[in-house]
């Protein structure tokens, strides 16, 4: 996590009680509140379930339970590219296991981590809508369609240029320190 | 109020409202059971093993959600509840890692003396045997836990739930995945200081007391 976004995130705490203030203290609150966190932080941080747990009066060990149950939570950051991996139907015919695997092993992470840097994370989901490119992967908003093992390290290299073109065209466009 | 019950052709006083299986056991008919504790409000009748025969209802139906009532008449021992009984053992020692040796609930666990009862191999032929890794949790200060024998009868939470304090014990995730989760910080913070209830009251030796 760099500093900026640990900064972020400290701020998103402190404001977190006066989001649950709207929200009654009947336990029956706890899915509608966590899904809100979750909105506001993009995942569920620990201190963030405690806050939780603390405004309806249960044991944290049951928000978590609760939040683990589940597909809709999260417990990682997302990826700033995150890598969604179809194994719908059609995408586990043609394969989208060994599409996730590829990702997986590139990437040193399993599905529903993130890597260190916090640039990419691993989710699998089921059917993205576009069964006939099957097998599909996503990242970040970009649909991949026909997806090959051999394909994998092209988009890297693809998200790297673009990356290095975007630093390169802000340097030019800022005035001279 | 007391009431007349029949179970096994036998006639039975108890106290209207009690659970069946409650009432069986306190005179003396054995009912196999796993997760259920005495007093318990909402039982979770998740084991899947104390099913009974009642006159009246077209299937076996499990006898700790059944309150007594007047003139029911019960069956504990038929082919069809030994049946259901056995499959649900059989399911319950798939997810179990069989290695009595080694347990420290060795001769005293809840599943060695299920089996003998209902006449069940200790290790279920045919069935795939989901395994957990860790295959032990020693984040407790307290206790290690190990997954693979755990059943999740979920006697530990209800007995966490009924200790004073915060409880600190839950189930998470689910399916195959569900496994037993503790707030390691609550019991670094001295809330599991003195209090054993998970590991007294675990059937199965999944909760250890780390020697200290």
């Amino acid at each position: 996590m760099n500093p900026a976004e640990s900064d972020t995130e400290a701020q998103l705490l402190k404001s977190l009680p006066e989001h649950l203030a709207p929200f009654g203290t009947e336990r029956s609150n706890l899915i509608p509140i966590l899904q809100m966190v979750q909105k506001h932080f993009s995942y569920l941080p620990a201190a963030a379930m405690e806050i939780v747990a603390r405004h309806l009066d249960i044991p944290l060990a049951e928000v978590y339970g609760v939040a683990t149950f589940y597909n809709q939570f999260r417990f990682t950051p997302p990826g700033r590219h995150p890598i969604k991996v179809c194994l719908g139907t059609a995408c586990h015919v043609k394969g989208g296991d060994i599409i996730l695997e590829n990702f997986e092993r590139k990437l040193g992470i399993r599905d529903g981590e993130t890597t260190a840097d916090r640039e990419f994370s691993i989710e699998r989901v089921a059917c993205v809508g576009c069964c006939a490119l099957a097998p599909v992967a996503l990242v970040g908003e970009t649909v991949h369609g026909n997806m090959a093992p051999s394909k994998i390290e092209g988009l890297f290299t693809r998200i790297q240029v673009e990356k290095e073109m975007a630093q390169r065209k802000k340097r030019e466009n800022e005035p001279d320190a | 109020m007391m009431v007349e019950i029949t179970v096994d052709g036998r006639v039975l006083t108890v106290q209207a409202g009690q659970s069946l299986l409650e009432a069986c056991l306190a005179n003396d008919i054995y009912v196999p059971n796993l997760c259920h504790l005495p007093g318990m409000a909402d039982p979770p009748a998740s084991c899947r093993l104390c099913f009974v025969e009642v006159d009246g209802m077209p299937q076996p139906v499990t006898s700790c959600t059944v309150a007594v009532t007047g003139g029911l008449v019960a069956r504990t021992d038929t082919p069809a509840v030994r049946r259901l009984q056995r499959s649900a053992l059989r399911l319950l020692l798939s997810v179990h890692e069989v290695d009595c040796k080694n347990c420290p609930a060795n001769k005293r666990c809840e599943l060695q003396r299920l089996a003998r009862f209902l006449k069940v191999g200790l290790k279920p032929k045919d069935l795939p045997a989901p395994r957990k890794t860790p295959a032990v949790d020693d984040t407790h200060p307290c206790f290690s836990f190990y997954p693979n024998r755990c059943v999740l009868c979920g006697k530990c939470v209800e007995a966490c739930r009924r200790a004073p304090g915060e409880t600190v014990m839950a189930f998470s995730r689910r399916g195959f995945e569900t496994i037993l989760y503790f707030d390691v910080n609550a019991a670094e913070a001295g809330r599991c200081e003195n209090c054993q209830a998970c590991v007294e009251i675990c059937p199965v030796g999944a909760l250890v007391m780390k020697a200290d």
